[in-house]
C-alpha cells in the first residue's frame, strides 16, 4: 500500500498504458510541454516523447476527430479535452462519428478511443468551466460513459477503457485530482460493467457517481447516527446503466434518491427514477427522490456555488424524508 | 455572371494542361468507362428515386464525374479515402462493386454498409473508405486522423480527402489543414468546388473565393485544377499524391467543377440560372473525353456504343441484385451500435 492522489492514479494508469501498448498515445491541449492542466500528464513528455505526447492547437472538434480517424487507422489514442464545457467544440465528432459509424458501416469499423475529460463544480470556475454535462453524452447509443470516483478506479479504469473496441468517455472530477489515499501496490485494470455497493445499508438506497460520492457518504454517516442504515450506490459507469445493482438495492431497501450534480431536467437521475419506476414501482415505499444542482448556470461567488450544487444536508434532508414517510 | 475570379468560365480556369500529351487508347476508355459508370448508376438512380426504390435523401454528382475518377486513378490500394454523402461515384470509381452500392441505395443488407446508412454513408472496409460523411466538415478531422495513424505507423499510405467547397465555411475545415501541416501528415485535401454550398454560392459565403489562398495560409502547397478534365485532375492528382507520399505534408486541389442536376431530389434550384448550367454543360467532362477520344482516332462509335451497352448491363445487374436483396431482420435492430464481445474480423479499425 501506498499513498497517492487521483491525479497521480490516472497518470500511473496513463503510463501503464503507454508502457504496454505502442499503438497508445495521447493528444490534446497542454498535455506535453505544460504537463497537462491539471498536471495529470506531467512528467510523460519526457519520458515518452512528443510522439506519443501530442500536443494541440486549441481545436477540440480536430483533435477530437483526429483521435476517431487514428482509431480507425489501428491506434489506441487517448485524448484529453480540457473540461467538458470545452468538449462542446467537439460534440460533432462525439455524437455524429464516434458513435455512429460503428453502426452506419454495418458494423466495418469500431472506433477504439479513449476521451478523457475533466467534468463537476466545486472550484469557483463559473459558469463556462464547472458544468456536469456526462449525463448528456449518457444519452447517445454507440458511446460508453465512465466516471471514475475512487483512487482504484482512476488507476484502473483507463486500461479497461483502452481494451474497449468502442469509444469510451471517461469524466474525471475536477475536485477529486488532489484527493489522497492508499492504493495498493499491485492496483491494476477494474471492469466497467458494475456498479459499486460503496457502503452497504438496509433503510433507504442512495445512487451517485463522481465527486459526489463523498457527499453522499457523508450524509449517510449522518444519517447513521440517527439510527437511518443508508446504501450508497456509486455507478462508476452512467451509458450502459448497472440497473441489476440499482435494483437489488431498492428492493431491499425500498427506498431510492438519486444524487447528480447535472440538473434535473431531462437528466440522468430523471432516467434512473424512470426505471426504477418502471422496473421495480411495486418495491417502492415511497416516491424515488432527487438531490441535484439547481436549474441554473454555476455561479462564481463560492456562497451561491454551494447553493447551487448538492450538499450533504439536502441529501440527508431527501432521504429522511422518505424514510419517515409512511404508506 | 459576376466578374469575380471563382466565377469566371470554366475555360479560365489557370488548369493543369495535359490534353495533348500520352493519351493511349486503353487509358482514355478506361477514364471514360469509370465515368460513364457513374453518369448512368446516377441516372438510374434519379428514376429509383422517383419510383420509391431508394428513399431518404439523394445527392447525384452528375456533372462531377471527373474529380472521383481522376482522383481515384492516383492512389495506391492500401490508401485511405473519406468523402462526403455525395459520394457513389467516390465509391465506384475506388472500386467497390456496383451490385453492393446500388444495394445500399435500397437499404438491402447485401449494401456495403449493410443497408443501414443509405445513399450518404457508402463505407467499405476492404477498400479503406471510411464514408460516407454527411455532416459538412465533418471527415477532415477523421482524415487527419487516419493520416496520423499512418504515419506514427511508418506506413507509407496517403489519405484522400473529398470535400465541397461549402465545407471550407466550416471550423473543422481551417482546425484540420492547420494541423495536418502543423504535423507534416500525409493528406491530400480535394475540394470539389462546384461554387454552392447547396444553394449558396461561393461568393456569397466566402470573403475570400480563391480557395487556394486559404490553403496556403496553412502553409499548404495549393493549386486550381479544371475540375472537368479528367485528365488535368488525374495528372494534378498523382503529382499530389506522389508528394504527399514522399513525406513532406498535405497538399491542396481546388477541383473547379459543377453540379448539373440539384443539389438534392428536392431541390427547385431557385438559386441559379438555367443558363449558367447549360454553360457548364458545354464542358461536360464525359462529353469532351469522347470527343477526343474520337478526334483523335483513339476510340470508334461502336467501340462507344459497345461501352454504353456494358455500363447499361452492369446497371441493370445491379438493380436486379438490389431488387432480390434482403431486409435485415428487425430482430437485428440493435446489432452492431457495440462491438460484439467476441469482435468479428472487421476493417483496419479497431476490431482487428
Amino acid at each position: 500500500m501506498g499513498t497517492t492522489t487521483y491525479r497521480e492514479a490516472i497518470r500511473a494508469a496513463l503510463r501503464e498504458a503507454l508502457v504496454k501498448d505502442a499503438r497508445v498515445f495521447l493528444m490534446g491541449e497542454d498535455v506535453g510541454k505544460y504537463g497537462g492542466s491539471y498536471a495529470v500528464s506531467k512528467g510523460l513528455l519526457d519520458e515518452f516523447g512528443p510522439e506519443r505526447i501530442r500536443d494541440t492547437p486549441l481545436s477540440e472538434s480536430t483533435f477530437v476527430g483526429a483521435g476517431i480517424g487514428a482509431a480507425l487507422g489501428g491506434m489506441r489514442p487517448i485524448v484529453e479535452v480540457m473540461t467538458v464545457n470545452f468538449s462542446l467544440l467537439a460534440l460533432d465528432q462525439i455524437v455524429n462519428n464516434a458513435a455512429t459509424i460503428r453502426h452506419m458501416s454495418g458494423g466495418q469499423f469500431s472506433i477504439p478511443l479513449v476521451i478523457r475529460m475533466a467534468t463537476g463544480a466545486g472550484r469557483q470556475l463559473a459558469a463556462q468551466h464547472a458544468h456536469s454535462l456526462e449525463g448528456w453524452y449518457a444519452h447517445i447509443p454507440g458511446i460508453r460513459i465512465v466516471t471514475p470516483a475512487t483512487l482504484e478506479d482512476a488507476r484502473g479504469m483507463l486500461w479497461t477503457a483502452l481494451q474497449d473496441p468502442d469509444p469510451v468517455l471517461l469524466f474525471e472530477h475536477q475536485t477529486l485530482y488532489n484527493m489522497e489515499g492508499t492504493l495498493a501496490d499491485d492496483a491494476g485494470p477494474v471492469d466497467l460493467d458494475r456498479a459499486a455497493v460503496r457502503r452497504a445499508g438496509t433503510d433507504v438506497t442512495l445512487i451517485t457517481y463522481g465527486a459526489t460520492l463523498y457527499k453522499t457518504l457523508q450524509a449517510a454517516s449522518t444519517l447513521a447516527a440517527e439510527g437511518t442504515d443508508a446504501e450508497v450506490i456509486d455507478l462508476r459507469t452512467l451509458r450502459p446503466l448497472d440497473m441489476t445493482t440499482i435494483l437489488e438495492s431498492v428492493r431491499k431497501t425500498h427506498r431510492a434518491v438519486v444524487v447528480d450534480e447535472g440538473w434535473k431536467s431531462g437528466s440522468l437521475s430523471a432516467e434512473i427514477v424512470a426505471r426504477i419506476v418502471e422496473q421495480a414501482f411495486y418495491d417502492l415505499d415511497a416516491p424515488p427522490a432527487r438531490v441535484c444542482t439547481a436549474e441554473v448556470p454555476i455561479p462564481y461567488p463560492k456562497h451561491l456555488e454551494d447553493a447551487a450544487l448538492p450538499q450533504p444536508p439536502a441529501i440527508a434532508v431527501a432521504a429522511r424524508e422518505l424514510v419517515t414517510r409512511r404508506v | 455572371m459576376s466578374a469575380d475570379p471563382a466565377a469566371a468560365p470554366p475555360s479560365a480556369v489557370p488548369a493543369v494542361s495535359t490534353s495533348d500529351r500520352g493519351l493511349t487508347p486503353e487509358h482514355g476508355l478506361r477514364l471514360l468507362h469509370e465515368m460513364l459508370r457513374i453518369r448512368r448508376f446516377e441516372e438510374k438512380c434519379a428514376e429509383l428515386y422517383s419510383a420509391g426504390k431508394i428513399r431518404g435523401f439523394l445527392h447525384l454528382y452528375i456533372g462531377e464525374e471527373a474529380v472521383a475518377v481522376g482522383a481515384m486513378r492516383a492512389l495506391q490500394p492500401d490508401d485511405a479515402v473519406v468523402a462526403t454523402y455525395r459520394e457513389h461515384g467516390h465509391a465506384l470509381a475506388r472500386g467497390i462493386s456496383m451490385d453492393r452500392i446500388m444495394a445500399e441505395m435500397y437499404g438491402k443488407q447485401e449494401g456495403c454498409s449493410r443497408g443501414r446508412g443509405g445513399s450518404m454513408h457508402v463505407f467499405d472496409a476492404h477498400t479503406r473508405l471510411y464514408g460516407g460523411n454527411a455532416i459538412v466538415g465533418g471527415g477532415l478531422p477523421i482524415a487527419v486522423g487516419l493520416a496520423l495513424a499512418d504515419k506514427l505507423r511508418h506506413r507509407p499510405h496517403v489519405t484522400a480527402c473529398f470535400f465541397g467547397d461549402g465545407a471550407v465555411a466550416e471550423g473543422e475545415f481551417h482546425e484540420s489543414l492547420n494541423l495536418a501541416a502543423l504535423w507534416t501528415l500525409p493528406v491530400v485535401f480535394l475540394c470539389e468546388n462546384n461554387l454552392y454550398a447547396m444553394g449558396t454560392r461561393l461568393e456569397r459565403a466566402q470573403s475570400q473565393t480563391d480557395l487556394a489562398t486559404k490553403a496556403r495560409s496553412y502553409r499548404i502547397p495549393a493549386d486550381p485544377v479544371d475540375g472537368m478534365d479528367v485528365r488535368a485532375v488525374e495528372e494534378a492528382a498523382r503529382r499530389a499524391v506522389d508528394a504527399v507520399r514522399l513525406g513532406d505534408g498535405p497538399i491542396f486541389l481546388d477541383l473547379r467543377t459543377y453540379r448539373f442536376r440539384a443539389h438534392s431530389m428536392f431541390d427547385a434550384e431557385l438559386y441559379r440560372d438555367k443558363s449558367e448550367v447549360e454553360q457548364w454543360k458545354q464542358r461536360d467532362p464525359i462529353a469532351t473525353l469522347t470527343t477526343t477520344l474520337k478526334d483523335r482516332g483513339l476510340a470508334t462509335d461502336e467501340l462507344l456504343a459497345a461501352l454504353e451497352v456494358a455500363v447499361s448491363d452492369e446497371i441493370d445487374q445491379a438493380v436486379q441484385y438490389a431488387e432480390d436483396g434482403a431486409w435485415e431482420p428487425v430482430d437485428d435492430l440493435l446489432k452492431d451500435v457495440y462491438t460484439p464481445a467476441e469482435p468479428r474480423r472487421g476493417g483496419p479499425g479497431g476490431a482487428a
